[in-house]
């Protein structure tokens, strides 16, 4: 399969990069990984009539793991380097966890975090972890940068908010509250299948109590989901059984999973039910080896 | 120099940009002009005429097309030609040596790593990553380093055994150079 005739475009700055998106307009797409949007242009899915590779741009592929607890990733850093990372499983474990989980390991070398963020496939891992770590996605456009909390980046399926000639730079996950804990669980049927369900959880604690928490859910609705009140029901106080219980079944009741091959409905809430649990059961039981 | 356009597709018309690319190919340089839609398998394939890189799914799935990219694998269907553009590529041709099989094509042979030998080329390409960064890995870091492709044949043990079989030998010819 071939892709249909494009015009190409290889800028050398962020600049440049932004001019010729002006310039095409709307029908123009940004290549950085490709794992996505190579596979849709061959299907025709997309059919961009030009084509800017952002991967001869320098500085965009830093993995900041920041001294205030941040975590920044450049527009290049692919999923390989966040799996490869040796600091990040102290730094930002809930990124940690997902990242050996993205598709499969050839992928990983070329698909980026920030593209997956643009491309907002309900499915994407990497939108779930950022909108239970409260993060943002830097935007760079012919008027300057912005900053688009992760949560407000997607509108629909594979459609953000950002314009047509804005280049997603950098994403950063802000510091944290408390010391970091939290994981990503992810039910596939085998190694680079999109998700049947997943769920990204992510809790600061202080001492015994939750400073901070965040839960994003993944492939059970038509665009990532931010489980706020599961999220609220656990800050303020400890990792009880009971407080377990209550963000789980608010989390699995804000999602509205399709039945499909990969599974009923009603078997995919359960399993965002499930994970929760056993993503804060792992926490609660980490704190008690602690004390 | 070699126009690989209409060789892959419809012919182009007049007027299509191609661009020059060069890149470093089993060591050796290679310039050519490429149609921006081209993908690196076809350029492989049918550009370089190195049919050992294989296109299964064509889907980004299978892996069969598995070739290295400055030492990383990589789909060679969901990657431009363009982007090759001053990479190294690695191919299945480039592992064995004018007069022996390198160690993981031996390991295939000794441990039956392959039946029909569709996805045998990408799975040689994955593993010789995989050996490169961890010469002695575990099994389940074979099976984790090779989940990226695919095998309908062989049900992936006489696989495993092989990079395990390929392992122990470039340790041991490690072992008697130093």
């Amino acid at each position: 399969m071939y892709p249909g005739r494009f015009q190409y475009e290889a800028p050398k700055t962020i600049a440049e990069a932004i001019a010729i998106l002006t310039e095409a307009g709307p029908d123009a797409k940004l290549l950085a990984g490709g794992q996505s949007l190579i596979p849709m242009m061959k299907l025709r899915f997309a059919g961009p009539t030009v084509l800017v590779d952002i991967n001869s741009i320098e500085g965009l592929d830093h993995l900041d793991l920041a001294a205030d607890g941040s975590t920044r990733v450049g527009a290049l850093v692919r999923h390989a380097d966040l799996e490869r990372s040796s600091g990040l499983g102290a730094h930002n474990p809930v990124m940690a966890a997902a990242a050996p989980l993205v598709a499969d390991p050839s992928v990983r070398n070329r698909g980026t975090f920030v593209g997956s963020l643009c491309h907002a496939d309900p499915q994407g891992d990497w939108a779930a972890v950022m909108v239970a770590l409260g993060g943002s996605l830097i935007a760079q456009g012919p008027d300057g940068r912005r900053t688009i909390p992760v949560d407000d980046l997607v509108t629909g399926p594979f459609q953000t908010v950002l314009a047509h000639n804005e280049l997603g730079v950098e994403a950063v996950a802000p510091a944290p509250k408390g010391t970091p804990m939290g994981g990503y669980l992810k039910l596939e049927r085998r190694v680079g299948d999109f998700a049947t369900a997943s769920v990204a959880v992510s809790v600061d604690m202080q001492g015994g109590t939750v400073a901070r928490a965040g839960i994003g859910l993944a492939a059970v609705a038509s665009r990532t989901l931010n489980a706020t009140e599961a999220a609220d029901a656990l800050v303020g106080g400890p990792l009880t059984p009971d407080r377990i219980q209550a963000a789980a079944d608010a989390a699995a009741g804000i999602a509205e999973p399709k039945s499909d091959h990969r599974g009923s409905a009603e078997y995919k809430r359960h399993i965002v039910h499930t994970f929760v649990t056993r993503l804060l059961n792992r926490v609660a039981s980490s704190m008690e080896k602690v004390a | 120099m070699t126009s690989l356009f209409e060789e892959v597709s419809d012919p182009a018309p007049s007027g299509v940009p191609v661009r020059r690319i060069t890149m470093t190919l089993n060591g050796e340089r290679r310039t050519v002009d490429v149609e921006p839609r081209l993908l690196l398998a076809h350029l492989i394939r049918q550009g370089f005429k190195l049919t050992g890189t294989h296109t299964g799914c064509d889907t980004t799935n299978c892996g069969a097309c598995t070739v290295l990219m400055d030492g990383e694998p990589v789909k060679s269907c969901t990657v431009l030609a363009v982007q090759a553009d001053g990479h190294d590529i690695e191919t299945v041709e480039g592992l064995a040596g004018p007069s022996e099989l390198h160690p993981i094509q031996e390991g295939f042979k000794d441990e039956h790593g392959l039946q029909c030998g569709f996805c045998t080329p990408g799975m040689m390409m994955a593993a010789k990553a995989l050996l490169e960064r961890n010469p002695d890995p575990t099994e389940d870091e074979v099976r984790w380093a090779l989940s990226g492709n695919l095998c309908r044949c062989t049900g992936y043990q006489n696989i495993v055994k092989a990079v395990l079989w390929a392992g122990d030998k470039i340790r041991a010819e490690a072992g008697e150079e130093a």
